[in-house]
């Protein structure tokens, strides 16, 4: 048999795939808030400024 | 406390420190509550709060009680999302969340309370849902910490009632699918276009045109399923909507296309067909889009509270559900609490805020053996009531049952483009047996090509997309213009609008301000000082009203003062005594006006004079009304007494309707009286007390000064600030359906182009493939660009 049937085969599977994943993570919500992230992925170096300050309370609570 | 000339803006809320300045930490706050809220964060290291935007916070509202019904396990539970004994989750919606310094602050709870698990804030609908151990923190006391911040939650009788709604994402799995189908579809089918006699090509040409099939089927049989469903319904009740021809379209290019494949004759439309839905599924996505903070829904619950306190006979408290409440059970209503159910005054003192249920401007008195209507706000104090009904069968709740309420609105609405599809779909049909006909007597073999190639290319996409896009546009432009409407077909029914109905209390008034004329003896600069600092210190409605509008700043010191719930206040200084009231209260015996709200004061056992309030209207009303009288005629229902007739008929233009003393279930039959008559009505208000006239009009819109607190059920939200606005707003819906109109025009001629192909039976897969496409993208680039000219001559004005 011709090599393009298995070429096709897995192309079409790949393809099937990245669907598959698209329809979970629109299930999951997560294109419900495409705003919020955008702003909170800002604040992660808002925290390193003072972490030096609340790290060690931080830790001990999480432990 | 200081005597300042200059005001400085208060660090946490940015409000103007008046009177008032408190000073810490070398920062100036309003109130005690901010100077708290401030305090927290410092202490928890979140002053980064202040960082992220400039006096981000709002003022935290003072409470007292007002949550001790979360305790009750049974409303906790309907709250809840989630409860294991030990993790609770839940999500509250708070109006106040408005910055980025929320979302941070928000997420940031568990600094403040190491109970709390994880929080995440959802900025487009206002909410934040949280994750916390209930075994060290309460529900109530979680509640009780937000609200301490400045963030409290929004809790109605509505999340009660409602269990959490599911998220409808079919639509955008539909879209997935067919955009899935179309992308690899065209890969597929691309090498055909050109007709290379390549031997590869030929060699499979068979195996991509089965793999094309086999794409094509979840495409017509999920995607494209609900224009069959939508035809089909339409031809049952004799309407040929603008899905018949689309699903004739889609099911000739597919059967079409499977008989070219299975008998080896061509290639088929599988591309077309793809293409076709997936546009069309845009299109309905686009329009479809709105603003998730916003809901058009509402109806009495989400403004009334979950629970109550009952006093039961041996004097015990306790929280219940309002649902429970029976006819005999006495209430305990606190200040700033709504009454749920129609009741008896049993004792205190009664100042009830009725300007949302009935459209009463000023708060009104009420003595021990009153009736009370449910949905009035008391305003002074605690009050004990004894329920005459349940809630649902309260006088204004009884208006939900009204039949207006259950009727679809864009349901009873003939669209542009119902009209236009029918004749549409009649010529079509015509043309495709008449050139089948033609070919039979000609050259047979050709007919069942031509008569199918003839439905494939008329099938209306560029024709359907128009309305989507156009009207689309147009609802994100009035979003940016803070006009925000319910869904994109609203925009239609406002263009053939023919009469304008307006509430007045709330609506055509602001309650923001008041024009307060004096009347009486003219006040030396000392009494001026005098009256200034006694409605200072008073709480009364009237009394800030009176405050605001006075200019005086300087501060004393009173000897004595007194306030007279519902009668008055009085005070003396250096000997001199202040009072102001009621005109019992300062022994007024003159003349009384009694559709005017007046304010009397006295000073030293003496008669000085009286401030009588009025109604101030929306700047620009009468620009607005006569903008608005060139096209339609207008009426004005209030729910107040006749007190601004005089004044109203001055400002509007003549022929206008006035009518007065207008309860809710008036002001409905009102509307539907003007549409037996043939008249197309929008319904422009503000409180419950217009909710059945709103939703008996055919375009219902709500006036709100801030559009985060509760409207009732409408079409659409203006922002008062944009009132004046309203005229345009009706010029741009008027040309949106020019645009919708010009492109149909435009698809026409595509469609004609695509016929002459069809008609003489040379209508080859790449020219669908490129006509379709090609109408659809232009019409859609052709509505942007109209709309976006629109959207900026309304910036413009």
């Amino acid at each position: 048999m011709s090599i393009i049937y298995l070429l096709l085969a897995i192309s079409i599977v790949i393809a099937i795939g990245f669907f598959i994943v698209f329809i979970i993570s629109v299930q999951k919500g997560q294109y419900d808030d495409v705003y919020t992230p955008s702003i909170r992925m800002l604040f992660d170096d808002e925290l390193v400024k003072e972490t030096p300050k609340t790290k060690p309370t931080k830790t001990e609570k999480q432990d | 406390m200081s005597k300042k000339i200059e005001t400085t803006t208060c660090y946490h809320c940015g409000d103007l420190c008046d009177p008032i300045e408190i000073i810490s930490d070398e920062k100036s706050f309003c109130c005690n509550g901010c100077k708290t809220v401030y305090e927290i964060f410092s202490e928890n290291d979140l002053t980064c709060y202040y960082d992220l935007q400039s006096a981000p916070g709002t003022t935290p509202a003072e409470i007292s009680g007002k949550y001790d019904f979360l305790e009750n396990q049974e409303i906790a539970n309907k709250l809840l999302e989630f409860d294991d004994g030990k993790h609770q989750i839940i999500t509250f919606y708070i109006p106040t969340i408005h910055c980025s310094s929320c979302i941070w602050v928000l997420e940031n709870l568990n600094k403040l309370q190491a109970s709390v698990t994880t929080s995440q804030v959802n900025f487009p609908k206002k909410t934040v849902r949280i994750t916390f151990m209930s075994e060290e923190l309460s529900l109530m006391q979680l509640v009780l910490l937000m609200s301490s911040i400045g963030y409290e939650p929004y809790i109605s009788l509505e999340d009660y009632t409602s269990g959490k709604k599911a998220v409808d994402r079919q639509l955008i799995y539909k879209l997935g699918v067919a955009g899935f189908a179309f992308g690899n579809i065209m890969f597929l089918s691309f090498p055909e276009y050109f007709e290379v006699n390549e031997f590869w090509l030929d060699r499979y040409k068979l195996v991509f045109r089965w793999i094309m099939l086999l794409f094509s089927i979840p495409v017509v049989f999920y995607s494209g399923w609900d224009y069959f469903v939508s035809a089909y319904k339409g031809l049952r009740s004799k309407i040929l909507n603008i899905d018949v021809p689309i699903a004739l379209g889609i099911s000739v290019l597919f059967l079409r296309s499977i008989a070219e494949v299975v008998f080896d004759l061509g290639s088929g439309f599988f591309d077309s067909l793809t293409g076709l839905i997936f546009f069309l599924l845009i299109g309905k996505y686009f329009q479809q889009r709105t603003y998730s903070f916003l809901s058009f829904e509402r109806d009495y619950k989400s403004y009334f509270p979950i629970a109550v306190t009952r006093i039961d006979t041996y004097k015990n408290e306790k929280t219940v559900q309002v649902y429970e409440i029976k006819k005999g059970d006495r209430l305990l209503i606190r200040n700033d609490e709504l009454i749920p159910v129609d009741g008896i005054l049993i004792s205190g003192n009664a100042l009830v805020d009725y300007s949302f249920v009935t459209g009463e401007a000023t708060a009104v008195q009420k003595i021990s053996g009153d009736k009370l209507f449910a949905g009035g706000k008391q305003l002074s104090g605690v009050i004990e009531i004894e329920a005459l009904k349940s809630v649902e069968q309260s006088y204004l709740t009884q208006l939900w049952g009204n039949e207006a309420f259950k009727e679809d609105k864009v349901q009873a609405f003939n669209s542009l483009i119902d009209s236009i599809s029918k004749r549409f779909t009649i010529v079509v049909l015509a043309i495709a047996f008449i050139s089948t006909a033609f070919w039979m007597y000609h050259d047979s073999t050709k007919a069942l090509n031509v008569f199918t190639a003839v439905l494939i290319i008329a099938c209306p996409c560029a024709i359907a997309l128009a309305t989507p896009f156009t009207l689309g546009n147009m609802l994100r432009i009035f979003g940016q213009q803070k006009f925000y409407l319910k869904n994109a077909n609203v925009i239609e029914r406002i263009a053939k609008i023919t009469m304008i109905v307006f509430d007045k209390t709330g609506t055509i008034t602001t309650n923001k301000k008041s024009v307060i004329n004096y009347e009486g003896e003219a006040l030396s600069e000392q009494e001026e000082v005098l009256l200034f600092n006694l409605v200072r210190a008073s709480n009364h409605p009237l009394s800030r009203q009176l405050y605001d509008t006075l200019s005086v700043k300087e501060i004393i010191k009173f000897d004595t003062f007194e306030e007279i719930i519902g009668k008055g206040i009085e005070a003396t200084h250096n000997g001199i005594t202040i009072k102001v009231g009621s005109a019992k209260y300062v022994n007024y015996s003159g003349e009384l006006n009694s559709l005017q709200t007046s304010v009397y004061l006295q000073l030293d056992g003496k008669y000085k004079g009286r401030f009588n309030f009025q109604n101030t209207y929306r700047e620009g009303l009468n620009d607005v009304f006569e903008a608005l009288n060139t096209n339609s005629k207008l009426a004005i229902l209030s729910g107040d007494n006749e007190g601004e007739r005089e004044r109203l008929r001055s400002l509007l233009p003549k022929g206008t309707t006035l009518l007065f003393q207008q309860n809710p279930q008036q002001k409905l039959d009102f509307v539907k009286d003007l549409q037996q008559k043939g008249e197309r009505v929008m319904m422009i208000g503000d409180g419950l007390n217009d909710a059945g006239a709103l939703a008996q009009s055919d375009v219902g819109i709500v006036v709100s000064e801030n559009i985060n607190v509760f409207s009732p059920a409408c079409d659409g939200i203006l922002d008062a600030s944009h009132f004046s606005r309203l005229p345009s707003y009706f010029n741009v819906s008027k040309k949106s359906l020019k645009i919708i109109k010009w492109s149909f025009v435009f698809s026409f001629i595509y469609n004609i182009t695509g016929l002459y192909f069809a008609i003489t039976g040379n209508l080859l897969p790449v020219i669908a493939a490129i006509l379709m496409p090609l109408s659809s993208i232009s019409i859609v680039v052709f509505t942007t660009i109209a709309t976006a000219y629109e959207g900026k001559m309304l910036r413009k004005k």
